[in-house]
């Protein structure tokens, strides 16, 4: 049957004419600069082509007119006086070194096919790393670039890949999907479609969705199910402001989600609260994961998670009897070496209530691309692939990941084992300072590699100490694209609003570059002429060409619940999940299989106050890293004033007790430090922080310092959080432990202290105002 | 017409898009606003629950958006973008009705 895919009627077409002499142009805001998300945009630009404002589009049912500050802001970036605009080159003994010589984009194409193609003769196409940044609009251009250059070695820069992957691959395992919450974003629309219904309760777990944005969740969906009636449980060792709207707040202790977990399913099934028959026809092992779970108390749980018991009683409770319940759950989980476990029990938790392909509760999206299996597999040697590296030690990844494992390609780029490594891509990456532990070690290994070329928007402190060849790539109003990324997919394209070709500035986006070098390195891997004919070929599915989605957008795709009833989630047709035996696996026969746990079980963190006592004797604080900020993603943003002035420097939140334990206040500059390193931070005292916790936000980098190797690297280690980490990916290959570590704070020596950082063309904050007054105000001298 | 705003301050998630829809479309420096974001806690209230509650409020560089800033279908640019759909714009009497229906709201009268 012909799938039968909506539009939207616009008023207007993508592109018209204001009676004010303004042309606007409708399109996606993916990024970068920005996130996850794409949100609908009106971009306005004025009689010189000059973008002069960004609205969100009331006709998108996405956002709805909406708009966060990045994008509302984002001519800040588009037009800052740091953006790469001319292809640069460096001699390779340089890196590190302010030596960077303008060259046109023929010559860097030269320099690039020259480099990679004699080191694919001499020593194989695996030769070459392929690094990508986090998943916004690069992740399937870079598989097919890589794959169809011959190399099984593409990377995210991220010790046990912790984001998003350990939750969707886990996913996939033990239920043959993925599974997202059902805000009635599948719908054109929303919350007025009569399928839909509003969930009953939303669990936060580990993950600040307002202001996060991974898993295709616009975050304020929250609140307009909240206006809806929904209820919420939050766990967080940090008392967000969600939490302070929520039916139930439970503190967690950073690290031992799998330990709650496994008391939420204690509570349901003791106390008979489960759906049986959800249970008896579609799941598996239900017996074996109550036996495991049968020890496992509220009262247990209390004393390893450092969470009230009766409060996990009452959450239980309230789950398996919401009539519709979303599992919102975030990067947390991911982010700690055990991340396969804690992923399968909070599963588990949904699936034995029947929270699974249901209306207000988690739901299973179509696809127009399998975004997350990547794009041009089919250019990749089988042999090649079977070779990968790192799939030997880590078994699940080596069978369902698209990527390589970031570790094991470190290692042999420093050791050459298993084989040699000579060279690296670093597309929209700036591994340096968001996602690769032990950065300084990250450094040494891959100035080894005797090329490498990069592709970002601005100067990032990875290029500078690493690339020999940079391209300025072209932001998302310069650009044209398709979105079609996580979470529920919807076919929008991205259209360039402004050419800065009259500038003489010529920026191209990934994919452009991506499709011009492929080119010359396998032709029959890209046989369009343009982008936007390659654009169509993906869209082909909807039998829509890129020029009609366009005027169109968003496309949405069918939809329908409880797929497992009717065979739609399995290629065979035959009712029931995607898994060897068509039921949710509660005890996973594919873990089982990979020599992995197949029930959920705990185990502490590597370093935790359980588990290496004497090193909490030393380091007493309980760390948790990569809370996120409104106007900064990840590591962008830092050099655009007004986002920069919404958060000017890293901070680190701790209770009052905390505070005094070290003898700091609010406002201060400290050290946070470990065995492994130390980084720098500002207080920032929050009486919604657990008991000898501290949280931190990540990404730092301060453009505005010196950017050679001589004068820190924008200070890339000085503000590095991931300073105070090691490499130590789980066994399965997913997770690591960022956001459970242990560390001491160290009030800065007065020298240290007072470091001011200005943001340059314009002031940081000289005021208070605008500034979030929980954030200490600072003075700053400018 | 006597011009209001009402903030229903319970949904206000302190996500700053007021204060930048509204910096950005004056072209305004930073060290100045028309809008305002206010954060009040958190703490834990002597009566158990915890106060955390977000306040925008609006400066006199607020113009309603009348010098051709506002959004293509008229809002002003901190109503159109604002995350939480928490902020309105419109006369005082039929909001001041509004105000009467829950709490956690907050009115102001902008042009009298």
């Amino acid at each position: 049957m012909e799938k039968e895919f909506k539009t939207i009627e616009h008023e207007r077409p993508w592109r018209y004419q204001t009676d004010d002499g303004l042309t606007v142009t409708r399109g996606s805001a993916w990024s970068g600069p920005g996130c996850h998300l794409g949100c609908g945009v009106l971009m306005y630009t004025d009689e010189e082509g000059r973008l002069v404002k960004v609205e969100g589009d009331p006709e998108n049912p996405f956002n709805k007119g909406r708009l966060c500050v990045r994008c509302l802001d984002v001519m800040e970036a588009v037009y800052h006086e740091d953006r790469l605009t001319k292809p640069l080159k460096r001699a390779r003994e340089d890196r590190g070194k302010d030596t960077w010589e303008e060259i046109t984009w023929d010559e860097a194409y030269d320099l690039i096919e020259s480099a990679f193609k004699r080191i694919r003769e001499e020593s194989g196409p695996e030769a070459i790393a392929f690094f990508q940044g986090t998943g916004r609009d690069i992740a399937p251009w870079i598989t097919r670039y890589a794959w169809s250059f011959g190399s099984p070695n593409n990377v995210f820069g991220m010790s046990g890949n912790s984001c998003y992957g350990p939750r969707v691959s886990g996913s996939m395992a033990v239920t043959g999907s993925f599974w997202v919450g059902d805000y009635s974003q599948q719908f054109v629309d929303r919350y007025d479609d009569p399928a839909w219904k509003c969930p009953e309760c939303i669990v936060v777990w580990g993950n600040n969705p307002l202001v996060t944005n991974s898993d295709g969740l616009y975050g304020h969906w929250i609140i307009d199910c909240m206006k809806r009636g929904a209820q919420l449980i939050v766990i967080d060792p940090r008392r967000i402001w969600l939490a302070n709207r929520a039916a139930i707040y439970l503190p967690v202790r950073p690290g031992t989600d799998t330990a709650l977990a496994l008391a939420i399913l204690h509570v349901i099934i003791e106390e008979d609260l489960y759906d049986h028959e959800f249970v008896e026809c579609w799941c598996y092992g239900f017996d074996e994961l109550a036996a495991a779970v049968k020890d496992w108390t509220p009262e247990r749980a209390e004393e390893v998670c450092w969470c009230p018991a009766e409060d996990i009683r009452a959450a239980a409770r309230m789950i398996a009897q919401a009539d519709g319940c979303v599992n919102q759950w975030g990067v947390a989980v991911d982010m700690q070496k055990r991340a396969v476990s804690s992923g399968h029990a909070i599963i588990d938790i949904f699936a034995i209530t029947g929270n699974i392909d249901n209306p207000g509760g988690n739901i299973c999206p179509d696809y127009i691309l399998m975004y997350f299996n990547g794009w041009g597999r089919e250019f990749l040697d089988p042999e090649k692939r079977a070779a990968r590296i790192g799939d030997d030690k880590y078994p699940m990844v080596a069978n369902a990941y698209s990527k390589a494992m970031f570790d094991s390609v470190v290692e042999a780029i420093d050791t050459g084992e298993p084989h040699q490594m000579r060279a690296a891509w670093l597309q929209t990456v700036n591994t340096l300072v968001n996602s690769a532990p032990d950065p300084a070690y990250v450094v040494r290994a891959m100035r080894k590699l005797e090329f490498v070329a990069a592709i970002d928007l601005f100067m990032t402190p990875t290029i500078m100490a690493l690339a020999d060849v940079v391209l300025p790539v072209a932001s998302f109003p310069e650009r044209q694209g398709i979105r079609i990324g996580d979470g529920v997919q919807r076919a929008e394209t991205i259209n360039r609003a402004v050419n800065r070709i009259g500038e003489g500035i010529d920026v191209r986006s990934d994919m452009q570059v991506n499709m011009e070098l492929g080119q010359r390195f396998r032709p029959e891997a890209y046989p369009w002429e343009r982008v936007e004919d390659m654009f169509s070929a993906i869209f082909e599915e909807t039998g829509k060409s890129f020029e009609e989605v366009r005027d169109q957008a968003p496309v949405y795709l069918p939809f329908e619940y409880h797929k497992y009833k009717t065979g739609k989630l399995r290629a065979d047709g035959q009712p029931g999940f995607n898994t060897s035996t068509g039921r949710i696996e509660l005890w996973s026969t594919y873990y089982n299989l990979l020599g992995l746990d197949p029930l959920p079980t705990f185990k502490e963190p590597v370093h935790s106050p359980v588990s290496t006592p004497d090193e909490f004797a030393e380091y007493p604080v309980v760390l948790t890293t990569g809370a996120r900020n409104w106007s900064q993603f990840h590591s962008e943003h830092r050099q655009v004033p007004r986002m920069r002035a919404l958060h000017p420097y890293p901070t680190v939140r701790v209770n009052q007790a905390l505070a005094d334990q070290f003898g700091v206040v609010d406002g201060d500059w400290v050290w946070l430090r470990n065995q492994y390193g130390r980084c720098k931070r500002k207080v920032l005292v929050d009486p919604g922080m657990m008991d000898g916790v501290a949280s931190t936000d990540h990404g730092w980098w301060m453009p505005e310092l010196g950017g050679t190797e001589e004068e820190g690297l924008f200070g890339a280690f000085e503000y590095n959080c991931n300073m105070l980490f090691k490499f130590d990916p789980g066994e399965s290959g997913f997770g690591c432990d960022y956001k459970c570590m242990l560390c001491t704070i160290d009030k800065c020596a007065p020298e240290e202290a007072g470091i001011v950082a200005t943001v340059k063309g314009d002031g940081i904050r000289k005021a208070v105002a605008m500034a979030d007054l929980h954030e200490a105000p600072e003075t700053v001298i400018l | 017409m006597k011009k209001a705003v009402l903030v229903d301050y319970y949904y206000c998630t302190g996500c700053h898009t007021c204060e930048i829809a509204c910096a950005v479309s004056h072209d305004l420096p930073t060290e100045q606003a028309g809008v305002v974001l206010n954060h009040i806690g958190p703490w834990e209230s002597s009566r158990g629950p915890w106060q955390d509650d977000y306040l925008p409020f609006w400066t006199k560089n607020c113009d309603l958006c009348q010098g051709g800033q506002a959004a293509h279908d008229g809002t002003p640019m901190c109503v159109h973008h604002c995350q939480a759909q928490c902020i309105k714009m419109g006369e005082v009497d039929e909001l001041a009705r509004e105000l009467a229906e829950r709490p956690n709201q907050a009115l102001y009268l902008i042009e009298a």
